[in-house]
C-alpha cells in the first residue's frame, strides 16, 4: 500500500506526465471545450428544425376538467399543439420508469405533481413555442395534495395513483434486508443503544446543462436520430424501442457532449418523448430544451428518506448492531433508478466500514405529490443515505460514550484480513485496508492539534467543530446474475480496432458527462497495448457505433467499462503475440511483453513493436496458421462483484455564534479507489464531490409548502455552492487495489458526494457540543443552526 | 428590428425581435454556441460574454442593447491555434471537467487578470462568484487562474528582457 498526500500542481511546471500508460495526463477533449467548440444537445442545428415547449401543471394534485389548444394553435409559427388525449389515441400517454412502474407522458386523467407535464407546443422558434404555451386554457379540478410523507399512508389521505387499477392507499413498496430476530436480540443485550431520528431532506442533481433532445424522425428510412442529454445512450434506446414501438435498429440515440449528469441525466423524461413525438408528427427535426424551473421542479430528483437510526454498543465502545427504519418519498411516479432487484438501491450497505454482529433495515415508500425521481445524485444507488445514516449515528455513539469519535472508528473497522468481507445485510466487500486511510486523514488534519484548538476556543466561546467520516462504498453495477435494469443486464462492452500504422480506436457503451473518458480510457489501452494515448481514439455516446452497454452512473464506468477496456486489449496483445511469433520465427512461448513490443526470450535485441504487428496484421504475407487478418477484438464484461471504494474525511468549521453562519474552514479527503489511472482527474472527481457535500449539507434542498408548490424552482432559491463557500480541498489516498477488476481500479466518480455530507455534519453538530446538542438535520442553513443553537432543532420535513 | 453589433471582431448586422436575448442572437442566430444558457435568473453564468470589456450575463441582456456595442465571446480568446494564457491555465490545472461552465469561467478569468494581473486566491473566488461549477470544487479553477497569472508574468518578463 502506498499512503501520500497529492502534491498541489505547481504554478510553473507543464502538469503533463506524458504517459504511455497510467499517470498525470492532461484531457484529450479539453481542447474543443476550452475553445467554445464542445457540442452539446443545444448546440445541434438541423435544417429546417423546429421548437418545443411544455406546459406543465401548476397545482400538484388536480383533475384535468378541459383542454382548449385552438387558440395555441392559431398562434404565429405554431406547427402542432399536442395533448394527453392525442397521445392515447396514438397508445403513448403511459410510459415505463426505470422502476418499472409508468409515467404521463402528458397528464390525461389528472396531474400529480406540479410542473407535470400536461400538453406540448412546436413551433418555428423557441419564443413562438413559449408564446403559444400562453394561449392553451386548461380547466383543472384541484384536489388535496399528499405532501406530508409521514401522512401519506393515513387512511384519509388522497390516493394519488387512481390510474392503477385496484390502487387504494399511497403505498410504492415495502423492504427489508439483514436478520431481524437476530438485531434485536443483539439490541437487547447491549449496554448502549443511541437512537436519532435523521432526515436525507430532497436534493437535486442540477446539471449545468438541463435536460433536452433533438429528434429527427426520417419518414423514408424509418428512421429516428435522437441527440440528447443521456448518461445511458444504449438503455435510452431500447426503452424507446419499447415505448414507442420503433424497431430498435432503425433508432440511433447520440449522447454528445453532456454538461454534467450526476444522476439527473438516467431517467427517460416526457419531454424526450414529446421531441421523438413532435417530429413524427411535424415531419421535421424538434428540438426541446428545458429551462432550469423546469429541471428543478420535474426532473428526478434524489434522497428524500426519513429515517430512525439505532446503534447497539459495548460500554467500552464496541459497536455491535445497527438498524434503521425509513420512510421513502418516490414522489407521484416510483422513477428511481436502482437495479430490478433492490428497489432501494444499495442502502444495505449502512453497516458501514464496521465489523458488526447483526444488523436490520425496515423500509416503507410511498407516493405522495412530488415530482418522481429518486436518482441518485452523484451516488451509487442510494448509498449516500447509507453513508450518511451509519455515520451519524455513529457520531452520536461517540457524543453519548464520550470517545473521540476517530477512535470510537478506528477501534470498530472491519480489518484488512477479513476481506473479502460479507457483511451482516450480505454485501461482500472485495478489499480494504481502513486503518492507514484513516490515519493519513487525521495526519494531514493534523487531528490532535485541531483538537487543543478547538478547546482552546470553546473556553472563549468560540464555535469550532471537527468532523469526521468514513464510508465504504458499492459500486460498479453489476454482476448481471442479479443487477438488471428493466431487464437489461448490466454488463458494457467494448470494442478495439488498431489501425494498420498502430493507431487505434476504442468504442465504448458507457458515455462521459465531464468524467473525462476521452483520456482515462485512452490510458487504460496504452497501458495494456503501449500504443501512446495520444494514438488512441475513444469513441462513446452513440449507440450506432459503439457495441451495447448500461452507461455511465453510479461510478460504474471504471469498475465495468475500464475492465472491459482493459480485457480486449489483452485480448488484442493475444493476437498481435501469434502474429509477432510468425514475424520472429518463434513458438509464442518465447516471447516477453515489455510494453509496446514482443521479444525474444533472452534476445531482447529481436523484437516487434505493436506498430509493426498491426501493419503486419493487415499486410501482405502470411499470417500464423489459423490467425485472421486485422488486429481487433471486443467483449462484453460483466462483473463479478461490485468494487468498494472507501475514503477518510475529516472537516473543520466554524460557526458564527452571532449569525449561526457555518464557515468550511478546512476539508482533507483520504480516498482509496485502488489502482489510480490518471491522479489529475481523481483528485477533478473528488474536489466537484466534495463540493456537492457542502451543497447538501449547508444549503441544498427541495421543498413544498403545504399546497404542494415547489419552493426550490430556481436557482435563486435552490442553493448551490459557489466558490465563496468551499474551502480549497486537502486531499490524499492509499492504494488498495480490487482483487477482481483486471486492472485493480475502483469507482471514484461519487466518493467525495457520499463521504462528505456526514463529515460536515458531523463537524457542525461538534462545533454545537456546547449547546448540548447531538443531531440536526440537513441543510445547515443559519437559521436552522441558529434554532439549533436555541434548542429548536427541527427536521427540515 | 435592426441590430448591428461587433462580435469578436467582425460586424454583423441581422434583423430581430425586440425581445431576443443576447445569448439567443449569439447562438441561434450567429451560431456561436460557445456561449451556453443555463439558468435565466443571472445566478449561474454559463453564459458570460463581455460587452465593451466588461463581463455580462448574455441571459439577461437584450440583443438589442448590445447594439453598436463590442461583444467578445469565448471563441474569440484563442488566437489561431494558439490558446489564451487563461485557456490553457485551465488545460494545465484541470480547470473543467464536463465544460459546460467553462466559456464563460474563462470569460469572467481573461477580464479578471487584464484588471489584476496578479489575483490572490480570495480576489479569484470574488471574482468568479457569480458563477456555478458543479464538477470542478472550484481549487482548480483557482489554481488555472494563478497558473495563466504566472506564465503570463514570466512572457512579459521575457518581452522585456528580448528588448
Amino acid at each position: 500500500m502506498t499512503t501520500t498526500q497529492d502534491a498541489k500542481l505547481t504554478e510553473f511546471e507543464d502538469n503533463d506526465q506524458k504517459p504511455v500508460g497510467f499517470g498525470r495526463m492532461l484531457r484529450k477533449e479539453d481542447a474543443r471545450l476550452l475553445r467554445g467548440r464542445g457540442r452539446f444537445v443545444d448546440d445541434v442545428q438541423l435544417p429546417g428544425m423546429l421548437h418545443l415547449a411544455i406546459l406543465r401543471s401548476p397545482f400538484a394534485h388536480a383533475n384535468i376538467v378541459s383542454i382548449d389548444t385552438s387558440a395555441a394553435e392559431a398562434s404565429p409559427g405554431v406547427k402542432a399543439v399536442v395533448t394527453g388525449e392525442t397521445l392515447k389515441g396514438l397508445g403513448l400517454a403511459w410510459m415505463p420508469t426505470l422502476s418499472n412502474d409508468v409515467q404521463a407522458v402528458l397528464a390525461t386523467d389528472r396531474v400529480r405533481f406540479q410542473g407535470q407535464e400536461v400538453a406540448f407546443v412546436v413551433a418555428e422558434d423557441r419564443y413562438q413555442a413559449r408564446d403559444a404555451l400562453e394561449l392553451i386554457d386548461v380547466e383543472y379540478e384541484v384536489l388535496e395534495p399528499v405532501v406530508d410523507v409521514r401522512k401519506a399512508l393515513s387512511p384519509d389521505a388522497p390516493v394519488i395513483r387512481t390510474d392503477l387499477e385496484g390502487k387504494t392507499d399511497n403505498h410504492v413498496f415495502d423492504w427489508e434486508t439483514g436478520d431481524e430476530e437476530e438485531t434485536n436480540r443483539v439490541f437487547a443485550s447491549a449496554d448502549v443503544i443511541v437512537k436519532e431520528d435523521i432526515v436525507y431532506p430532497r436534493v437535486h442533481p442540477a446539471p449545468m446543462e438541463t435536460c433536452g433532445s433533438v429528434a429527427d424522425f426520417d419518414p423514408v428510412e424509418g428512421k429516428l436520430r435522437l441527440w440528447s442529454t443521456t448518461q445511458a445512450p444504449h438503455a435510452h434506446r431500447t426503452l424507446y424501442a419499447i415505448v414507442a414501438g420503433l424497431p430498435e435498429h432503425k433508432i440511433q440515440v447520440i449522447a454528445p457532449d453532456i454538461g454534467g449528469g450526476f444522476g439527473n441525466k438516467v431517467p427517460i423524461y416526457p419531454g424526450y418523448v414529446h421531441s421523438i413525438v413532435g417530429s413524427i408528427v411535424t415531419g421535421k427535426p424538434v428540438k426541446w430544451m428545458e429551462d432550469r424551473s423546469e429541471n428543478l421542479i420535474s426532473t428526478g430528483f434524489a434522497r428524500d428518506y426519513i429515517m430512525r437510526a439505532e446503534i447497539a454498543a459495548t460500554r467500552e465502545g464496541k459497536i455491535l448492531a445497527i438498524r434503521t427504519n425509513v420512510l421513502a418519498d418516490h414522489g407521484a411516479f416510483n422513477g428511481t433508478a436502482a437495479p430490478v432487484k433492490y428497489p432501494a438501491g444499495f442502502f444495505g450497505v449502512f453497516t458501514g466500514s464496521y465489523d458488526l454482529q447483526a444488523a436490520h433495515c425496515k423500509m416503507t415508500a410511498v407516493y405522495t405529490n412530488k415530482a418522481p425521481g429518486g436518482v441518485a445524485y452523484a451516488c451509487s444507488f442510494r448509498i449516500t443515505e447509507a453513508v450518511y445514516l451509519v455515520e451519524r449515528i455513529v457520531d452520536a455513539l461517540a457524543y453519548e460514550l464520550q470517545i473521540d469519535p476517530a477512535e470510537l472508528r478506528l477501534k470498530n473497522f472491519i480489518q484488512p484480513e477479513q476481506f473479502p468481507y460479507t457483511t451482516k445485510t450480505g454485501w461482500v466487500y472485495d478489499s480494504g485496508d481502513y486503518e492507514p486511510t484513516m490515519r493519513l486523514a487525521m495526519e494531514m488534519a493534523g487531528y490532535d492539534e485541531l483538537r487543543k484548538e478547538q478547546a482552546e476556543k470553546r473556553a472563549r466561546g468560540e464555535l469550532m467543530g471537527i468532523g469526521i467520516a468514513f464510508f465504504t462504498e458499492a459500486v460498479g453495477a453489476g454482476p448481471r446474475k442479479n443487477m438488471d435494469i428493466l431487464g437489461l443486464g448490466m454488463a458494457d462492452g467494448c470494442e478495439l480496432r488498431v489501425h494498420p500504422t498502430g493507431k487505434a480506436v476504442v468504442r465504448l457503451s458507457v458515455k462521459t458527462q465531464g468524467q473525462g473518458h476521452e483520456t482515462t480510457f485512452a490510458q487504460i489501452i496504452a497501458e495494456e497495448l503501449g500504443i501512446p494515448p495520444a494514438d488512441i481514439d475513444v469513441l462513446h455516446g452513440d449507440t450506432d457505433n459503439t457495441p451495447f452497454g448500461l452507461g455511465t452512473y453510479g461510478s460504474r464506468s471504471t469498475p465495468v467499462s475500464g475492465a472491459a477496456a482493459a480485457l480486449v486489449a489483452r485480448k488484442v496483445r493475444d493476437k498481435a503475440k501469434l502474429i509477432a511469433s510468425g514475424m520472429l520465427e518463434v513458438s509464442v512461448a518465447d516471447l516477453d511483453w515489455v510494453k509496446g513490443a514482443f521479444q525474444v526470450k533472452g534476445d531482447p535485441g529481436r523484437s516487434v513493436t505493436i506498430q509493426e504487428i498491426a501493419f503486419r496484421a493487415h499486410g501482405a504475407g502470411d499470417l500464423p496458421d489459423g490467425v485472421e487478418g486485422g488486429l481487433e477484438a471486443q467483449i462484453c464484461y460483466n462483473p463479478s462483484n461490485l468494487t468498494y471504494p472507501h475514503g477518510a474525511y475529516i472537516c473543520v468549521v466554524d460557526i458564527d455564534p452571532g449569525t449561526a453562519e457555518v464557515k468550511v474552514r478546512r476539508f482533507i479527503a483520504v480516498d482509496d479507489c485502488g489502482t489510480r489511472i490518471n491522479p489529475m482527474i481523481i483528485e477533478g472527481q473528488v474536489h466537484g464531490g466534495l463540493t456537492d457535500g457542502v451543497g447538501m449539507a449547508l444549503m441544498e434542498m427541495i421543498s413544498f409548502d403545504e399546497d404542494g408548490n415547489c419552493l426550490g424552482a430556481s436557482l435563486m432559491d435552490y442553493l448551490i455552492p459557489t466558490a465563496l463557500e468551499v474551502p480549497d480541498w486537502e486531499t490524499g489516498y492509499t492504494v488498495t487495489p480490487s482483487p477482481h477488476h483486471p486492472i485493480g481500479a475502483k469507482g471514484i466518480g461519487e466518493s467525495a458526494t457520499v463521504g462528505s455530507p456526514p463529515a460536515i455534519v458531523n463537524a457542525v453538530v461538534d462545533a454545537l457540543k456546547p449547546f448540548g446538542i447531538r443531531h440536526a438535520d440537513m441543510p445547515l442553513t443559519p437559521s436552522r443552526v441558529w434554532d439549533a443553537m436555541r434548542g429548536q432543532a427541527t427536521p427540515p420535513i | 428590428m435592426q441590430v448591428t453589433m461587433t462580435v469578436n471582431g467582425t460586424e454583423y448586422t441581422r434583423e430581430i425581435e425586440g425581445r431576443m436575448l443576447l445569448v439567443h442572437f449569439l447562438r441561434d442566430v450567429l451560431g456561436l454556441t460557445g456561449t451556453h444558457w443555463g439558468c435565466d435568473t443571472s445566478n449561474c453564468g454559463v453564459c458570460v460574454v463581455w460587452l465593451d470589456g466588461e463581463p455580462v450575463k448574455s441571459c439577461t441582456v437584450l440583443a438589442a442593447m448590445a447594439g453598436g456595442h463590442e461583444v467578445r465571446t469565448v471563441e474569440g480568446l484563442a488566437n489561431g491555434a494558439e490558446l489564451d494564457p487563461i485557456q490553457e491555465g485551465f488545460r494545465q490545472c484541470h480547470g473543467l471537467q464536463c465544460g459546460f461552465c467553462t466559456p464563460g469561467m474563462l470569460m469572467t478569468c481573461r477580464a479578471l487578470l487584464d484588471k489584476n494581473p496578479d489575483p490572490t486566491e480570495g480576489e479569484i473566488r470574488e471574482a468568479i462568484s457569480g458563477q456555478i461549477c458543479r464538477c470542478t470544487g472550484y481549487s482548480s479553477i483557482i489554481r488555472s487562474v494563478r497558473w495563466a497569472a504566472v506564465h503570463e508574468a514570466s512572457s512579459a518578463q521575457e518581452e522585456v528582457s528580448a528588448q
